[in-house]
């Protein structure tokens, strides 16, 4: 797959699934599956921001731990420069491993307790056995610094910090090993709005510093319109439109895209969405529909929808929709 | 629930844009083993029959502290120390605790921002709202439960029939949402306290949810006072806005004048703050940040407490604490920089 500029993305994700098992009973027979990631493809190129976004259980998170083998696929292929990630073992793994890393949601159960600051920073760093130890304890000092720290707190505890800080402290982790992709998920929804605005100023200088790439897993479009070079829309496991940023705000294509843009609050009180006290019996990927899983909730739904599910096809636009009626 | 609704349509204050709610002077103290310390100093608020005011700020900052003690459901280490809650021109603070439980439900209500951990897990919703109803009303359980059934069906909860039958855990978040608003409204308060009501859910359900709340509020007459941290939530359905910063008010206006022309460094701050404010901009450009953190309520500095991080401080800021005062009509402000009308 090439892109649009012609070099070669850095990873693709072809066909991704991952499914969980319903046990039950005392046999914990399998009764069935929860479809948390139902066939998602995209590729991510070097030092762009791309973001996934849908509301809770979509799969996106889902999506990011099985990029980062924290969870196992049930089917589908990522391919990391050129290489599929499931071929790796040994030295390649090891590898793959130092070139993704994660920034977690909740920067108070991410970071353990027990640890000095110092320790939880260098931590990849003693893994992989980078550098002699006071090469090691520099870097600490220098990634501090970077993320906006003050290197003499290296020896407190993570609960010494505020929320913010501690996001700080999660990112100088995983800049540690110079990675080539950052996996954020969710890493400012726990931050109250001023802290956001800090650390959404720090990932965005750190992108044009390191050309590190984002995968950037939100559910908050403010958040997302900010940061992203391109957007993809998540409902139910799957991607139903892939689009550049402002393709996707200006001009969203897919009925759950439009969706989500107009529910969220505008920021003029003379200009009020007029929200209607609707009530939808929303879905879940235990029980999802049968063909197009929005279908229960779409405007344009009609029987095709319901019977048969519209695969992601690329569109003369340049974005990527899954759609029978657009 | 239709016996009360004449009430709710002819306040009994007369008047209709009488306040149902006024608090004046208001402080509330935490008491630790070292001391006592002030989470809500000098607190006001003025509430009329269907009118919205939205209490805006972030985490600490006094706001949730306000909500609980309108109810008197202050957590033990903390309570009022100063000034006055009037409903309906009573003194809640005076009351002897039969007559708070009375008023909880009937004129002031609640809704929590977590309704899993709100609603109790061992009754179905239909048994949590009926002995709601029962509290209040002299009605058979039967009667009670029908009513309970009815209130489901005014917010709207799909098959209200089967889901009052329900334990909490078998609903979704919207739904639960949905019943703990049918358990704050069964008994048509005149004031409903709704603190982060939508915070916990996704935006499409928070917009349904809105639109249920304004919705209700409009048919029924209640006031209704929003705490939020959003203030997308804020510009979609409050009247007045009060920002609070470290347990003060700093900010008060009409909804339209505080977006129109916000006033102090920290309102600006929080709105250029929130990453929508710069749609359209190219990605790259900045975010406003308020450097720093808001300081600890037991150690705040002498003078503004905002002081410390704002861009437009003065010495005198860092001495002297400036009075809210109106600044131009109906617009109040804590801040020294900011001069009088078109001044």
């Amino acid at each position: 797959m090439q892109t649009a500029d012609g070099s070669a993305p850095l990873l693709t994700v072809n066909g991704l699934k991952v499914h969980f098992a319903i046990r039950k009973g005392v046999l914990n027979r399998v009764v069935g599956a929860v479809r948390a990631v139902d066939g998602v493809s995209f590729s991510l190129r070097r030092g762009e921001t791309l973001s996934l976004v849908g509301e809770s259980g979509c799969g996106k998170s889902t999506t990011g731990l099985a990029l980062l083998g924290l969870l196992k696929p049930t089917g589908g292929q990522v391919e990391f420069d050129g290489q599929t990630v499931r071929d790796f073992r040994g030295a390649a793994l090891k590898s793959y491993r130092k070139r993704v890393q994660i920034i977690f949601q909740d920067p108070f159960s991410s970071l353990n307790p027990r640890h000095r600051v110092r320790d939880i920073i260098r931590a990849p760093l003693d893994i992989h056995q980078v550098g002699t130890r006071a090469e090691r304890d520099a870097r600490v000092a220098e990634l501090m610094e970077r993320v906006g720290l003050r290197p003499d707190q290296a020896n407190n505890f993570a609960h010494q910090f505020s929320g913010g800080q501690r996001q700080r402290i999660g990112i100088a982790r995983a800049l540690a090993l110079n990675p080539d992709i950052i996996v954020c998920d969710e890493p400012v929804s726990a931050l109250d709005v001023s802290v956001q605005a800090q650390i959404l100023n720090l990932l965005s200088d750190l992108q044009r510093d390191l050309g590190v790439a984002f995968l950037f897993i939100s559910h908050d479009l403010g958040v997302v319109e900010y940061l992203s070079h391109r957007v993809a829309v998540m409902y139910l496991g799957k991607i139903v439109e892939i689009a550049d940023k402002t393709a996707i705000f200006a001009n969203p294509s897919h009925p759950y895209t439009e969706l989500l843009i107009g529910s969220a609050p505008s920021l003029d009180p003379r200009n009020r969405h007029q929200f209607k006290a609707s009530n939808d019996d929303i879905p879940s990927a235990t029980n999802k529909p049968s063909g197009c899983s929005f279908h229960t909730r779409c405007p344009l739904a009609t029987d095709a929808c319901r019977e048969s599910e519209p695969q992601l096809s690329l569109r003369d636009d340049g974005r990527s929709l899954a759609c029978h009626h657009r | 629930m239709s016996h009360t609704s004449a009430v709710s349509s002819q306040p009994a204050s007369g008047r209709p844009d009488q306040p149902i709610l006024t608090v004046s002077g208001l402080e509330i103290r935490i008491r630790t083993g070292q001391g006592s310390f002030a989470v809500v100093s000098d607190m006001a608020l003025s509430v009329a029959p269907g009118e919205t005011v939205c209490i805006v700020g972030e985490s600490g900052c006094g706001k949730s502290m306000t909500a609980l003690s309108l109810l008197r459901l202050l957590p033990e280490a903390a309570s009022v120390t100063g000034g006055k809650i009037e409903i309906d021109g009573v003194d809640l603070l005076a009351l002897d605790q039969r007559t708070v439980e009375d008023y909880r439900g009937e004129k002031i209500a609640m809704i929590f921002q977590e309704p899993l951990t709100a609603l109790n897990p061992v009754l179905t919703i239909g048994e949590q709202i009926a002995e709601a109803v029962r509290q209040h009303r002299k009605l058979g359980r039967r009667a009670a439960f029908d009513r309970a059934v009815e209130a489901l069906r005014l917010v709207q909860m799909p098959d209200p029939q089967r889901r009052a039958r329900q334990y909490p855990h078998e609903l979704s978040g919207g739904m639960r949402q949905r019943a703990m608003i049918a358990l704050a409204l069964v008994c048509e308060p005149r004031i409903l306290v709704a603190d982060e009501p939508t915070t916990a859910l996704d935006v499409t359900i928070q917009a349904q949810i809105l639109g249920l709340i304004s919705d209700l509020q409009k048919r029924l007459g209640t006031a209704l006072v929003m705490i939020t941290h959003d203030l997308g939530v804020v510009a979609e359905i409050a009247d007045r806005v009060v920002v609070m910063y470290a347990g003060r008010r700093i900010e008060e206006a009409s909804a339209n004048d505080l977006f129109d022309n916000p006033m102090h460094p920290y309102t600006l701050g929080l709105l250029g703050a929130i990453p929508r404010s710069h749609a359209g901009a190219k990605v790259g450009s900045r975010l406003v940040d308020i450097t720093g953190t808001v300081p600890p309520l037991w150690d705040l500095p002498k003078g503004c407490a905002f002081a410390p991080r704002c861009p437009k401080a003065v010495s005198r800021c860092h001495q002297e604490r400036p009075e809210f005062e109106e600044k131009q009509p109906g617009h109040f402000a804590a801040c020294w920089e900011v001069t009088h009308a078109n001044g």
